[in-house]
């Protein structure tokens, strides 16, 4: 006889575990973005986490918190990394740590710290800086492989603190691709050329698209969607809002593509460029920011995919994850309400 | 001499319009880009609300109580036309940078509600003096948000003088900090929310602390014991 007792509990992951747990699943993710961009996101990460640590420790000084047991569940480290990872590779440091600064201590403290906040950190942090920057949050490297000059540990850690790299380039001379024109990323070079009348086969002649996405991106992507699969089958996550946001990003892309195969950009595309895949596993999925019902989740994920392909398709901006994910955090309230699941004894609300 | 001094501290800091009541947001936040255009439209606010709250004490007897909100709003109106020509003939360019909010000073529901709450009741003097300081607290918040975000913004103060006090004052501007890039999210709506919530903030703390200040310097209330069963002996 091999019977069990009671209680048939089961361990579940504290805090801190399942902060580090996220963290650890984005590191594939990050190894990607590190061979395709080059350095500048590793010092990113690390300016961010270093920033957001700070600032938790100091706010925490300042509510008369205990600073080291709090800081130990390490939520302020994932939001630097989150941040480091979404920002621009070459953005000047002190807007890195302008962002950090604001998210952990304005969008998490102020709201009465983790667990309180309505926003996600690290998404809010980075709205500001791209409403206050637009310019410098907007400019990304090309994939090494295709830049004009090759920027090394030392010349990125330059560019970063400086704005010059060792050998006197800017910012903007890193940009240049072999072809000598300024980068710019798939999802925005698709917007341009559309807008400008050319047809979705003649903008993907530009050496920026790789196999089925954007060059470097789709391997970025599929990275962190391994990742994020993980973290499904550890059930760090549940899969209703990465499933409900992919899930409405591919519906509605492949419909604007099914009717017009020329002039929108395809399902995988989508899929597979910017922030998508980073967005759906690890930025949409905050446990505090996220709704906690499950039917409300796959409302919450299916909003955000509509947002980010009608901010992608129509809006301002090349990529649309941030806004689309804020936005989606003040619906979440509104959401819950309505899909409370009846109490066992219960009526259904009328 | 002691209600009057009550009403002006009413008006600066303890029932602060803007502040406090949190009523005129809209213009509030929308204009309080720079200092000088704070200051424009708090100039404005106040030859207002001084104006309307004076000519609401004068006629209060005789305003049926059904239609005085009308009755109010045309008052003000008559004072926002006023106000509005006279900028448009000596400050055109203020007229022109703070646009459609000069006459949106009709629907600032600071204005109404100081004819209503207070203009309405009270004899001529008081009101008078109760719209000067309402209105005077509402432009040194809105000055101070200007303030705030020219500094992080543009890293100046008072850019444009020269469009409010002539163009002797076009001197007036001073470059504190020199920025490559604008800090644009402090010029645009978002950034006069943050300030003026972080303002709020600064507000309660003060208050928090005078308030506990004053506990402490109170004498602790002596306690008395009551019997309650038994005998004394």
């Amino acid at each position: 006889m091999n019977l069990l007792s009671s209680p048939f509990t089961r361990q579940s992951l504290k805090t801190h575990e399942l902060m580090r747990m996220v963290i650890l699943c984005c590191i594939p993710g990050i190894a990607i973005q590190w061979y395709f961009f080059g350095w500048g996101n590793l010092i990113q990460i690390m300016l961010a986490v270093s920033a957001c640590w700070v600032t938790e420790a100091v706010i925490l000084i300042m509510r008369a918190r205990p600073v080291f047991r709090i800081t130990r569940d390490s939520s302020a480290l994932l939001t630097g990394v989150l941040l480091g990872i979404a920002l621009p590779p070459f953005l000047p440091w002190w807007m890195t740590v302008i962002a950090a600064v604001f998210a952990i201590g304005v969008v998490k403290h102020l709201y009465g710290g983790l667990g309180n906040n309505l926003f996600n950190p690290a998404m809010a942090g980075y709205v500001l800086l791209l409403i206050s920057f637009p310019v410098a949050m907007t400019s990304w490297q090309p994939v090494v492989a295709q830049a004009q000059h090759q920027m090394g540990l030392w010349d990125s850690l330059n560019l970063v603190f400086t704005g010059f790299s060792s050998d006197g380039y800017s910012i903007q001379q890193a940009r240049m691709t072999l072809d000598g024109i300024t980068a710019a990323t798939p999802l925005d070079t698709i917007k341009t050329d559309l807008r400008q009348g050319l047809t979705l086969d003649e903008s993907q002649q530009n050496p920026v698209f790789g196999v089925f996405a954007g060059a470097g991106w789709e391997w970025v992507n599929l990275a962190f969607l391994l990742g994020g699969l993980y973290l499904i089958y550890r059930r760090v996550i549940s899969w209703a809002i990465p499933g409900g946001m992919l899930l409405s990003l591919f519906v509605i892309s492949g419909i604007s593509f099914a009717f017009q195969p020329d002039g929108a950009a395809s399902p995988m595309m989508h899929l597979f460029s910017g922030a998508t895949m980073l967005g759906a596993f690890f930025i949409a999925t905050d446990p505090v920011s996220a709704c906690t019902t499950v039917k409300g989740r796959w409302i919450f994920g299916a909003l955000i995919g509509a947002m980010v392909y009608a901010i992608r398709t129509w809006g301002g901006y090349p990529d649309a994850v941030a806004f689309s994910v804020l936005l989606a955090n003040m619906s979440v309230m509104l959401i819950d309400y309505y899909c409370k699941p009846r109490t066992y004894g219960h009526k259904e609300r009328q | 001499m002691n209600q009057l001094l009550d009403i002006s501290w009413l008006g600066l800091w303890k029932n602060n319009p803007a502040m406090v009541q949190l009523l005129g947001l809209c213009p509030l936040l929308a204009v309080s880009s720079t200092v000088i255009n704070g200051l424009g439209l708090g100039i404005a606010t106040t030859l207002v609300l001084l104006g309307s709250n004076v000519t609401v004490s004068l006629v209060r007897q005789w305003i049926p109580k059904e239609i005085r909100i009308p009755v109010f709003v045309m008052i003000i109106a008559a004072f926002v036309t006023t106000v509005q020509l006279l900028m448009n003939a000596y400050t055109y360019d203020l007229y022109l940078a703070l646009g459609i909010f000069i006459p949106l000073i009709v629907t600032n529901c600071a204005i109404i509600g100081r004819a209503e709450a207070f203009a309405s009741k009270n004899a001529l003097l008081p009101s008078a003096l109760d719209g000067l300081m309402m209105g005077v607290g509402f432009s040194l918040v809105l000055v101070a948000i200007g303030a705030i975000r020219e500094l992080l913004g543009q890293g100046t103060l008072l850019v444009g003088a020269e469009n409010l006090f002539g163009p002797a004052a076009a001197g007036m501007t001073i470059q504190l900090l020199e920025f490559d890039q604008e800090f644009l999210i402090a010029l645009l709506p978002p950034g006069a929310f943050l300030v003026m919530g972080f303002l709020i903030a600064l507000k309660n703390i003060v208050d928090n602390a005078a308030a506990e200040r004053q506990k402490r310097h109170q004498p602790a209330p002596t306690i008395e014991r009551v019997r309650v069963s038994g005998n004394a002996e």
